[in-house]
């Protein structure tokens, strides 16, 4: 051992006096750090976790009055998200696939496809959905005919109101885990 | 005048010793086979100081606004002066670096010079590969066109299979419900602030070894790494025979470097970035989303695999790799180092190049996907003008079979080829095929009215490969995409 480390051995009672003065003050000094990190970083985690946090909240939005849309016919409809922030632009849009199954009924599909949430395509003449990534294929109800999607398309709620058909506005629907 | 000047920078060094400290890195000893291998290294650098800068200058005028980036794009691509080019020295500088980081990854792996006392150096290196994938990912959401705004909806459901938690993962990257303003900033945070500044950390780190542990000599095979002994033979070769880092090794590193930069420069202004999609509207439903060239081998590995094993292989495939890939040098830090006497290593290295070069083919071409370009047949496909022939061909496309069937090469890919259907299929095979479905094949029962099928199988029996006998098969058109 090098000379010069040996003279900080506690040898005597004021230096033994004097590692613990060194304990104490290197533990206050990590304490100290740490809580400083704890109050600065609490708002920081807040902040960025504030999407968890903060609960959109969903309402209806009139997406056409009922007599535009035919029995039988599923067309794309778009409404603008709840609470958009006033910089979104064009990303403030959200899409479905509303269906008239009859007189007073309406379906409204999520466009987003199950397996990885790429955006299906409707084909009226062949009556199915088409997702453009993965090949996956859906029936006029939503139901998967081919390809990975591991579920249905999802629902989004639909209702008549004053003459106009409302879809409440909603997360993006997210596969949870399979197996 | 010239003394004034030595005693400033005397002066300099006497209060900095950064003269000092810079003249023993570039002198340091280096051995004397590390030749054009060792280039790679380097050149991931120069590669990434590019995009440093080139992402500085495109900063100055990108707004990182989800209403705006696409506008202020646009403009950078269109009007500013060099605006193009600019942008296309970012996107094949990323280009370049993940190919650079990819032969430098090999080269360290097949020499073995991630053994003993290099464990480190591979590690810094390891963690440094995912920041460069991050980095090319968020990158192209940036672009925020309609493929950024899918982009993040993949990511979001991929992260959305972790097991219990998923769902706030998901809503965390997309910070909200849906897709929105705060989307694109936080990526913007990622790649601009967050990303960079591990990579400039983990750099930092990765040279500082490289100058402690010296650069590995080239393998020779039965000269196995012996941690007791490496060290002292290590430093006895070099005193023996190494040679001054600068300029006996570097001007490789310079050239190499410098024919990078020509060609990413070339490649800027002679085919240029990539072309901005359709706005990043996600109620545009018209979209045919699709990763940068670095990642369509994944995209591909997503269309084949099984989906039963689908929502596992998501999390573990990238989560098992990473581990293994940081741990080797742990699992395996001593013995030969050259690939002669390692054959598993070279036999892993082909293995995976082959593995990844063939998805990446097959997701140039996505045979997967429906072909949504697909017109109607032609006359001399169809070869009749009336009857129930030529409306079962006029459905054949209505009712979305061409989509994914093809036939004398119009149509997808998807489904098996029907040019010749009737040759290895009977009508009522055929029938029941379309009606009850099977496998990838939806079921058309419920769609099909009687007459539609009759129409449809009219056709389909026409389908022979001597019907070109009566009129010539047109098999020249390929497919457009």
């Amino acid at each position: 051992m090098p000379p010069e480390e040996k003279l900080y051995l506690p040898e005597s009672a004021a230096d033994k006096k004097m590692a613990d003065r060194r304990r104490f003050l290197a533990g206050l000094s990590a304490t100290l750090g740490g809580l400083a990190v704890v109050l600065a970083g609490f708002p920081l985690l807040g902040f960025l976790f504030s999407p968890l946090i903060k609960k959109t909240p969903r309402i209806w939005r009139r997406v056409g009055p009922v007599e535009k849309f035919e029995v039988g016919k599923t067309v794309a409809v778009s409404f603008t998200d709840a609470t958009p922030l006033p910089w979104a632009g064009v990303t403030s849009e959200t899409a479905a696939w509303l269906r008239r199954e009859s007189e007073t009924e309406f379906t409204a599909f999520a466009v987003n496809c199950t397996h990885l949430g790429c955006p299906v395509r409707w084909l009226q003449s062949a009556e199915l959905f088409l997702c453009p990534c993965h090949g996956g294929v859906y029936y006029a109800n939503g139901d998967v005919a081919a390809g990975p999607p591991p579920l249905p398309l999802p629902r989004y709620p639909a209702r008549i109101r004053k003459g106009q058909v409302e879809i409440l506005t909603s997360p993006v629907p997210i596969t949870p885990f399979t197996f | 005048m010239k003394s004034l000047l030595k005693n400033l920078i005397d002066a300099f060094e006497d209060r900095t010793g950064l003269i000092g400290q810079m003249k023993q890195a570039a002198l340091h000893k280096v051995p004397p086979g590390a030749k054009w291998l060792y280039v790679f290294g380097s050149a991931t650098l120069f590669a990434f100081f590019l995009q440093v800068f080139t992402g500085i200058i495109l900063a100055t005028t990108y707004v990182p606004s989800s209403g705006q980036a696409y506008d202020s794009l646009n403009f950078i691509t269109n009007e500013a002066a060099f605006g193009h080019v600019v942008r296309g020295l970012h996107y094949f500088g990323a280009s370049a670096m993940i190919i650079l980081i990819g032969l430098h990854t090999i080269r360290v792996f097949l020499t073995g010079s991630y053994k003993y006392p290099r464990e480190v150096n591979w590690l810094t290196g390891a963690l440094l590969m995912p920041l460069v994938l991050g980095m090319a990912f968020t990158g192209q959401l940036l672009r925020w066109d309609q493929n950024g705004v899918w982009g993040v909806m993949v990511a979001a459901e991929q992260a959305g299979r972790t097991p219990f938690i998923g769902k706030y993962v998901a809503h965390f990257i997309l910070a909200g419900d849906t897709v929105g303003g705060a989307t694109l900033t936080r990526f913007y945070a990622l790649h601009v602030f967050i990303i960079p500044g591990l990579i400039f950390l983990l750099i930092g780190l990765h040279l500082y070894l490289v100058l402690r542990n010296g650069i590995s000599e080239p393998p020779r095979s039965g000269h196995p790494v012996n941690p007791l002994t490496y060290r002292a033979e290590y430093h006895e070769m070099l005193e023996r025979e190494g040679r001054p880092f600068w300029p006996d090794a570097a001007w490789r590193d310079v050239v190499f470097g410098f024919a990078m930069i020509v060609v990413v420069f070339a490649l800027a202004w002679f085919v240029g970035p990539p072309a901005l999609g359709n706005p990043p509207n996600p109620s545009l439903l018209h979209a045919v989303p699709r990763p940068d060239w670095y990642f369509l081998w994944y995209f591909a590995l997503f269309a084949l695999m099984p989906p039963s094993l689908e929502s596992l292989a998501i999390l573990s495939i990238p989560v098992v790799l990473g581990i293994l890939f940081l741990c080797l040098p742990f699992i395996n830090n001593k013995g030969e180092r050259s690939p002669l006497r390692r054959p598993w290593a070279v036999a892993f290295v082909l293995a995976t190049l082959i593995m990844i070069g063939t998805l990446w083919h097959l997701g140039v071409k996505s045979p997967w996907s429906p072909d949504f370009s697909a017109k109607p047949l032609p006359a001399e496909v169809v070869r009749v003008t009336s009857g129930p022939a030529y409306e079962g061909a006029i459905l054949f496309h209505q009712k979305g079979c061409e989509y994914c069937h093809n036939i004398d090469g119009y149509g997808g890919h998807r489904g098996p080829n029907l040019s010749y259907v009737a040759d290895f299929m009977t009508e009522r095979e055929m029938k029941l095929r379309i009606m009850n479905g099977r496998g990838n094949m939806p079921a058309f029962a419920a769609i099909l009215k009687p007459q539609e099928l009759a129409d449809l199988l009219a056709f389909l029996e026409t389908r022979h490969r001597n019907a070109g006998l009566m009129a010539k098969p047109v098999v020249t058109q390929q497919d457009p995409r």
